[in-house]
């Protein structure tokens, strides 16, 4: 066989063929390594990006109400955000700042990945309506504690930021639901007053 | 074990004495014999008295593994116990002596104990006995005070220990029982209980007593149950020395017939006296004192009770085990969902409302599907005086108790009610319950926590109502079904419940 190659192929034909196949050889291995990495990495982490802040208007320092899951705790928290002079505009972007760092990898309550906020709509008089994504809803994790936390901030930083808002509704997906994840209720309205007393008492560990 | 064998002491001999003297000395010989034989009979009869007027002491210890009795000794004027001996029987066990150090192992934990120390230290953490640590005949013996501390160490499980009867119950083995009264003439005491029982019975003039030395019988909400009627008053629980013991008093001669495969007891009337209802006993009426040990007397059957007690007309509690059928709740592991989990605990919770004489209905029994406005429906139509919701949750440490979140001013409109603000004129008995229940976890130092919640169906519950979301203490999830643990979480909301009894019986 040797001698059949020597005597009908030149010599740096051959050369190059072992080349090439050598090549092929190690893309086959990186493409099969990528492959395996591909399915290793959860899709959440894709998911995670921070939301992109509102193109127009002044940066405001505003109070976020955060959830932590270690001790089951609502904690404010000051960010400078640019909100617009729009009430609603500035209601969605207050929401979507307190997403952004639920979605933050170093996230104290972790929301599903996708989770987004469609709208807020302000409805007069003092009714604020929150248009949850599918994805929010249906990744949430399930549980009374958790659930909670999640309206009580929610509630809490939308009103505490946006004077005049006395009740709150929550769609999925524009469309009525009857919880959150399982136990949280969003069939009726929030009355406000009743959700910062609960926010007062989960700014409390005990 | 050893025992080691001491020589006789009880005869003397005389050697060596002259036969004059012998002779002389026979009639004071026959004197001092006498006495001799007058004093030992004496020291005997005395020693008899006073084994006989203070019983030994015992400790009972119920387990799942076994029942058993150690007996107790006195020490610095406290009870005091063999470690080794308390352990034995649950698993293995090995104790090893180094000088003034007493090394115990129980499966894989250690405990190091000093003779002289009231601290010892098990898995390398203090542990506070109480008392000094002594060693006799190469066994460790300890407080019996210290065994409700320290135990849950080496068992990695909660005890209860009753220490003024010498009972430890290790783990979720108490046999609660309850009692209803029928409206028969003449009546009949029927007693159910929660696992299979025999008792030691005895009659006496105007009493059947029925002392359970072997069962983990545990006491009802009051130790004393009482009927309101004149032929069979009351019945009384105590315990002591290592036995549970229930004195049912009757007008009449009674006898007591098990049924059920030893889980009912039915006190009622001995054929003669059944002749003679209106007969109202006392000494006379009353029969000779009998004894009846080991198997219960011949099995009558025993029907169940045609009318309740007043109490248990209506049910005091709605226990809802929340999710169920297609509403899987939270996934708390790939193989353990939340409704498993909340069905588990609701029928602990039942059995523990019920050992306290609180009748109670738990709305879903098994897995089917139930609507919020089925729950509060349901709950609504019993009138009940409570009702409480339980959840399971991996999130968090300890136990929440929930009440409505509900809008501060109210939504009624004139005569109406609103259905998603039914729970507005109970929300202040539903905390004042919620913090009863609240106080009972931090006294058993369980973390717990109170808060309101857009929990449904709370808000459409017109009675008091509260929900109540367990979560394992540690992370290991799997405590959530650990019996010990429901068990501990249950008889705490249950007690707490017993506690605000007149208060929620007296809620319109």
């Amino acid at each position: 066989m040797a001698v059949i190659l020597r005597t009908t192929i030149p010599r740096h034909l051959i050369i190059a063929m072992a080349v090439l196949l050598v090549a092929v050889l190690g893309l086959s291995v990186y493409a099969w390594n990528m492959r395996k990495t591909a399915a290793a990495t959860p899709v959440a982490s894709t998911d995670t990006r921070p939301l992109a802040p509102p193109v127009a208007g002044p940066t405001e320092r505003a109070t976020l109400y955060v959830a932590h899951d270690d001790d089951g705790t609502l904690r404010p928290e000051f960010a400078l955000i640019p909100l617009p002079s729009g009430r609603q505009q500035r209601a969605e972007e207050l929401l979507r700042a307190l997403l952004s760092r639920y979605l933050d990898k170093s996230s104290p309550h972790v929301l599903g990945p996708g989770a987004d906020i469609h709208s807020v709509f302000l409805v007069d008089p003092g009714v604020a309506v929150i248009d949850l994504n599918g994805a929010f809803a249906n990744t949430h994790r399930s549980g009374v504690l958790v659930e909670d936390l999640t309206i009580a901030s929610l509630i809490h930083t939308i009103s505490a930021n946006t004077p005049g808002i006395l009740k709150v509704k929550i769609l999925v997906d524009g469309q009525e639901r009857d919880t959150l994840a399982g136990h949280a209720d969003l069939s009726s309205f929030y009355d406000v007053p009743a959700v910062n007393q609960l926010a007062t008492q989960l700014q409390s560990a005990q | 074990m050893r025992w080691t064998k001491y020589p006789g002491r009880g005869c003397a001999r005389t050697v060596g004495l002259l036969p004059a003297v012998r002779s002389a000395s026979r009639g004071s010989a026959h004197i001092l014999g006498g006495l001799i034989l007058i004093v030992v009979t004496s020291v005997s009869v005395f020693a008899i008295f006073l084994l006989a007027a203070t019983p030994e002491k015992h400790l009972a210890v119920y387990s799942v593994v076994a029942n058993y009795s150690l007996p107790l000794v006195q020490r610095e004027g406290r009870a005091y116990v063999g470690l080794l001996e308390v352990l034995e029987p649950l698993g293995t066990v090995s104790a090893k002596s180094e000088g003034p150090r007493w090394r115990l192992r129980y499966n894989n934990v250690e405990g190091d104990f000093q003779i002289g120390k009231s601290h010892a230290r098990v898995q390398g953490r203090d542990a506070d006995l109480a008392g000094k640590f002594f060693v006799e005949n190469g066994r460790g013996i300890i407080p019996v005070t210290a065994l409700g501390s320290l135990l849950p160490r080496f068992l990695g499980g909660p005890v209860t220990l009753h220490e003024a009867s010498g009972r430890l119950f290790i783990g979720s083995v108490g046999t609660h029982f309850t009692a209803s009264l029928s409206a028969d003439n003449p009546p009949r005491l029927v007693f159910h209980f929660s696992a299979p029982v025999n008792p030691t019975v005895a009659t006496e003039p105007g009493a059947l007593r029925m002392t359970f030395s072997r069962e983990p019988v545990v006491a009802p909400a009051s130790p004393t149950l009482t009927f309101g009627n004149k032929i069979i008053p009351s019945a009384i629980y105590s315990e002591s020395n290592g036995a549970a013991v229930v004195t049912v008093n009757a007008a009449i001669p009674v006898i007591a017939s098990f049924s059920n495969d030893g889980r009912t007891v039915t006190i009622s009337a001995t054929s003669a006296s059944s002749s003679n209802p209106t007969s109202t006993g006392g000494q006379n009426a009353a029969p000779p004192t009998q004894e009846a040990t080991g198997t219960p007397p011949p099995v009558q059957p025993t029907p169940a009770p045609a009318v309740p007690t007043a109490v248990s007309r209506r049910y005091f509690a709605v226990v809802d085990a929340s999710h169920g059928g297609d509403d899987h709740g939270e996934t708390l592991s790939p193989t353990l969902l939340e409704k498993d989990v909340t069905v588990a605990l609701a029928h602990s919770l039942r059995q523990e409302l019920e050992s306290r004489g609180i009748p109670t209905l738990v709305l879903r029994d098994s897995d089917a599907n139930l609507s919020l406005d089925q729950r509060a429906t349901f709950a609504n139509a019993s009138r009940s005086a409570i009702y409480i919701a339980l959840h399971a949750s991996t999130g968090g440490r300890g136990v929440r108790v929930y009440t409505a979140l509900l809008p501060l001013g109210g939504d009624d409109r004139g005569a109406f009610r609103a259905w998603t603000t039914a729970q507005h004129a109970a929300l202040p008995l539903s905390q004042i319950t919620a913090n009863a229940v609240a106080a009972e976890f931090q006294k058993r130092q369980i973390p717990v926590r109170t808060l309101t919640a857009p929990l449904r169906p709370l808000n459409n519950v017109i009675g008091p109502a509260i929900a109540v979301e367990v979560a394992p203490q540690g992370s290991d999830f799997s405590q959530l079904t650990a019996p010990d643990y429901q068990q501990l979480v249950t008889s705490a909301v249950a007690t707490a419940i017993a506690a605000t009894r007149d208060q929620l019986g007296s809620a319109p």
